[in-house]
Protein backbone atom coordinates (compact mmCIF):
# COMPACT_ATOMS: atom_id res chain seq x y z
CA UNK A 1 0.00 0.00 0.00
CA UNK A 2 1.06 3.73 -0.01
CA UNK A 3 1.75 5.26 3.00
CA UNK A 4 1.60 9.37 2.92
CA UNK A 5 3.04 11.94 5.45
CA UNK A 6 1.90 15.00 5.74
CA UNK A 7 2.98 18.44 7.42
CA UNK A 8 5.63 17.81 10.40
CA UNK A 9 4.87 14.47 10.06
CA UNK A 10 6.49 14.29 6.63
CA UNK A 11 9.30 16.31 8.32
CA UNK A 12 10.29 13.60 10.49
CA UNK A 13 10.00 11.16 9.00
CA UNK A 14 11.57 12.79 5.87
CA UNK A 15 9.53 12.00 2.74
CA UNK A 16 5.88 12.42 1.05
CA UNK A 17 4.99 8.97 0.43
CA UNK A 18 6.68 5.82 0.33
CA UNK A 19 5.52 1.88 -0.85
CA UNK A 20 5.21 -0.01 2.55
CA UNK A 21 4.65 -4.34 2.31
CA UNK A 22 2.72 -4.98 5.59
CA UNK A 23 0.82 -7.86 6.86
CA UNK A 24 -1.16 -5.65 9.20
CA UNK A 25 -4.33 -6.01 10.18
CA UNK A 26 -5.36 -2.51 11.52
CA UNK A 27 -3.94 1.33 11.54
CA UNK A 28 -2.52 0.34 15.29
CA UNK A 29 -0.27 -2.58 13.97
CA UNK A 30 0.95 -0.35 10.71
CA UNK A 31 2.21 2.52 13.49
CA UNK A 32 3.88 -0.54 15.68
CA UNK A 33 5.29 -1.97 12.29
CA UNK A 34 6.42 1.98 11.05
CA UNK A 35 8.04 2.86 14.62
CA UNK A 36 9.95 -0.34 14.47
CA UNK A 37 11.46 0.62 11.43
CA UNK A 38 14.05 3.40 12.46
CA UNK A 39 14.11 6.74 14.52
CA UNK A 40 12.93 9.23 12.44
CA UNK A 41 9.12 7.09 12.41
CA UNK A 42 9.67 6.14 16.54
CA UNK A 43 9.69 10.00 16.30
CA UNK A 44 6.92 10.64 14.06
CA UNK A 45 4.69 7.74 16.01
CA UNK A 46 5.52 8.85 19.49
CA UNK A 47 2.62 10.45 20.35
CA UNK A 48 -1.07 9.16 18.35
CA UNK A 49 -2.97 11.28 19.86
CA UNK A 50 -1.62 14.05 18.00
CA UNK A 51 -1.55 12.34 14.75
CA UNK A 52 -4.84 11.79 12.13
CA UNK A 53 -5.06 8.90 10.15
CA UNK A 54 -7.03 8.79 6.66
CA UNK A 55 -7.71 5.49 4.79
CA UNK A 56 -8.31 5.95 0.98
CA UNK A 57 -8.79 9.51 1.52
CA UNK A 58 -11.59 9.23 4.39
CA UNK A 59 -11.15 10.19 7.86
CA UNK A 60 -10.55 7.21 10.04
CA UNK A 61 -9.43 5.77 13.35
CA UNK A 62 -6.32 3.98 14.11
CA UNK A 63 -8.36 0.94 15.58
CA UNK A 64 -9.72 0.72 11.74
CA UNK A 65 -8.95 -2.24 9.34
CA UNK A 66 -6.70 -2.21 6.60
CA UNK A 67 -8.36 -5.10 4.24
CA UNK A 68 -8.49 -3.59 1.16
CA UNK A 69 -7.31 -0.02 1.73
CA UNK A 70 -4.85 1.10 -1.46
CA UNK A 71 -3.75 4.34 0.62
CA UNK A 72 -3.20 5.59 4.31
CA UNK A 73 -2.17 9.20 5.31
CA UNK A 74 -0.68 10.30 8.41
CA UNK A 75 -0.89 13.71 9.52
CA UNK A 76 -1.52 16.61 12.47
CA UNK A 77 -5.19 17.71 13.54
CA UNK A 78 -5.57 19.92 10.53
CA UNK A 79 -5.58 23.79 10.21
CA UNK A 80 -7.41 24.61 7.17
CA UNK A 81 -9.65 28.09 6.98
CA UNK B 1 -21.93 24.28 -6.17
CA UNK B 2 -18.35 25.36 -6.91
CA UNK B 3 -15.41 24.21 -5.02
CA UNK B 4 -11.76 25.48 -5.96
CA UNK B 5 -8.24 24.76 -4.42
CA UNK B 6 -5.69 26.39 -5.90
CA UNK B 7 -2.30 28.10 -5.45
CA UNK B 8 -3.11 30.94 -7.89
CA UNK B 9 -4.36 34.54 -5.57
CA UNK B 10 -8.26 35.03 -6.22
CA UNK B 11 -10.52 38.42 -5.97
CA UNK B 12 -12.98 37.85 -3.06
CA UNK B 13 -14.47 40.71 -4.69
CA UNK B 14 -14.94 39.73 -7.80
CA UNK B 15 -16.23 36.44 -6.94
CA UNK B 16 -18.69 37.39 -4.82
CA UNK B 17 -19.75 39.38 -7.11
CA UNK B 18 -20.11 36.48 -9.86
CA UNK B 19 -21.46 34.58 -7.38
CA UNK B 20 -24.44 36.79 -6.50
CA UNK B 21 -24.85 37.10 -10.21
CA UNK B 22 -25.51 33.66 -10.55
CA UNK B 23 -28.13 32.83 -7.95
CA UNK B 24 -31.45 34.61 -9.32
CA UNK B 25 -34.14 34.01 -6.47
CA UNK B 26 -32.21 33.86 -3.76
CA UNK B 27 -32.59 37.05 -1.38
CA UNK B 28 -29.81 36.39 0.83
CA UNK B 29 -26.27 35.92 0.06
CA UNK B 30 -23.28 35.68 2.86
CA UNK B 31 -19.41 35.34 2.50
CA UNK B 32 -16.20 35.07 4.61
CA UNK B 33 -13.07 36.09 3.79
CA UNK B 34 -10.06 34.65 5.67
CA UNK B 35 -6.55 36.59 5.63
CA UNK B 36 -2.99 35.92 6.35
CA UNK B 37 -2.76 37.41 10.00
CA UNK B 38 0.33 39.03 10.66
CA UNK B 39 2.51 37.56 14.07
CA UNK B 40 4.37 38.69 16.70
CA UNK B 41 7.78 39.13 15.17
CA UNK B 42 6.63 40.03 11.82
CA UNK B 43 5.11 36.60 10.10
CA UNK B 44 7.28 36.26 6.76
CA UNK B 45 5.51 34.18 4.82
CA UNK B 46 2.53 31.62 5.47
CA UNK B 47 2.88 27.71 3.50
CA UNK B 48 -0.40 25.85 3.41
CA UNK B 49 -0.14 22.40 2.52
CA UNK B 50 -2.74 19.98 1.45
CA UNK B 51 -3.56 16.38 0.23
CA UNK B 52 -4.28 16.39 -3.41
CA UNK B 53 -7.38 14.69 -3.52
CA UNK B 54 -8.66 14.11 0.08
CA UNK B 55 -9.17 18.11 -0.22
CA UNK B 56 -11.28 17.96 -3.02
CA UNK B 57 -13.66 15.06 -1.21
CA UNK B 58 -13.40 16.21 2.15
CA UNK B 59 -14.65 20.45 1.05
CA UNK B 60 -17.61 18.35 -1.74
CA UNK B 61 -18.74 16.13 1.73
CA UNK B 62 -18.57 19.72 4.06
CA UNK B 63 -20.48 21.07 1.06
CA UNK B 64 -23.55 18.36 0.75
CA UNK B 65 -24.05 18.32 4.42
CA UNK B 66 -24.29 21.75 4.11
CA UNK B 67 -26.62 21.77 1.33
CA UNK B 68 -28.46 19.14 3.10
CA UNK B 69 -28.93 21.02 6.42
CA UNK B 70 -29.88 24.32 5.16
CA UNK B 71 -32.12 25.34 1.98
CA UNK B 72 -29.66 26.89 0.34
CA UNK B 73 -29.62 28.48 -3.49
CA UNK B 74 -25.91 27.92 -3.91
CA UNK B 75 -22.83 27.74 -2.00
CA UNK B 76 -18.89 28.42 -3.12
CA UNK B 77 -15.60 27.42 -1.50
CA UNK B 78 -12.34 28.77 -2.40
CA UNK B 79 -9.39 27.85 -1.09
CA UNK B 80 -5.69 28.22 -1.79
CA UNK B 81 -2.72 26.31 -0.83
CA UNK B 82 1.04 27.35 -1.11
CA UNK B 83 2.98 30.38 0.39
CA UNK B 84 1.24 33.45 1.00
CA UNK B 85 2.33 36.67 2.52
CA UNK B 86 0.40 38.74 5.44
CA UNK B 87 -2.95 40.34 4.12
CA UNK B 88 -3.42 37.82 1.06
CA UNK B 89 -6.70 35.98 0.92
CA UNK B 90 -6.20 32.17 2.10
CA UNK B 91 -9.87 31.42 1.07
CA UNK B 92 -13.66 32.11 1.04
CA UNK B 93 -16.55 30.68 1.37
CA UNK B 94 -20.36 32.19 0.09
CA UNK B 95 -23.86 31.07 0.14
CA UNK B 96 -27.19 31.79 -0.84
CA UNK B 97 -30.51 31.56 0.00
CA UNK B 98 -33.94 32.73 -0.17
CA UNK B 99 -33.61 34.25 3.74
CA UNK B 100 -30.52 35.15 5.61
CA UNK B 101 -30.67 32.46 8.61
CA UNK B 102 -29.84 29.34 5.95
CA UNK B 103 -27.06 31.86 4.26
CA UNK B 104 -25.50 33.07 7.59
CA UNK B 105 -25.77 29.47 9.47
CA UNK B 106 -24.41 27.46 6.61
CA UNK B 107 -21.62 29.87 6.27
CA UNK B 108 -20.96 29.37 9.80
CA UNK B 109 -20.98 25.47 9.75
CA UNK B 110 -18.96 25.33 6.38
CA UNK B 111 -16.03 27.34 8.27
CA UNK B 112 -16.02 25.62 11.48
CA UNK B 113 -15.68 22.13 9.77
CA UNK B 114 -13.16 23.33 6.99
CA UNK B 115 -10.79 24.68 9.62
CA UNK B 116 -10.81 21.15 11.23
CA UNK B 117 -12.42 18.03 9.16
CA UNK B 118 -10.29 19.82 5.32
CA UNK B 119 -6.63 18.48 4.99
CA UNK B 120 -4.95 21.37 5.30
CA UNK B 121 -2.03 22.38 7.40
CA UNK B 122 -0.29 25.89 7.75
CA UNK B 123 3.45 26.80 8.39
CA UNK B 124 4.28 30.46 9.86
CA UNK B 125 7.66 31.43 8.55
CA UNK B 126 9.35 34.31 11.01
CA UNK B 127 12.56 35.82 11.51
CA UNK B 128 12.47 33.52 14.39
CA UNK B 129 12.13 30.09 12.23
CA UNK B 130 8.93 27.86 10.80
CA UNK B 131 6.28 26.67 12.72
CA UNK B 132 3.29 24.38 12.19
CA UNK B 133 0.18 26.04 13.30
CA UNK B 134 -1.16 24.08 16.17
CA UNK B 135 -5.12 22.87 16.02
CA UNK B 136 -6.91 24.51 18.85
CA UNK B 137 -9.23 22.98 20.97
CA UNK B 138 -11.75 25.52 20.13
CA UNK B 139 -11.98 24.88 16.69
CA UNK B 140 -12.36 20.76 17.51
CA UNK B 141 -15.27 21.75 20.19
CA UNK B 142 -16.89 24.23 17.57
CA UNK B 143 -18.21 21.04 15.87
CA UNK B 144 -20.31 20.04 19.01
CA UNK B 145 -22.30 23.53 17.71
CA UNK B 146 -23.84 21.43 15.11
Amino acid sequence: MQVLYFAWVRERIGRPREEVQSDAATVAELVEELRGREERYAAAFADLSALRVALDQELSEFTDSLDGVREVAFFPPMTGG
Amino acid sequence: MSIRVQSDRFDPGAELNAFSAGVAGAGAVVSFSGLVRDVDGGLQTMEIEHYPGMTEKALAKIRDEAMARWALADVLVIHRYGAMTPGEVIMMVATASRHRKDAFEAADFLMDYLKSRAPFWKKERSGSGADWVAARDEDEDALKRW
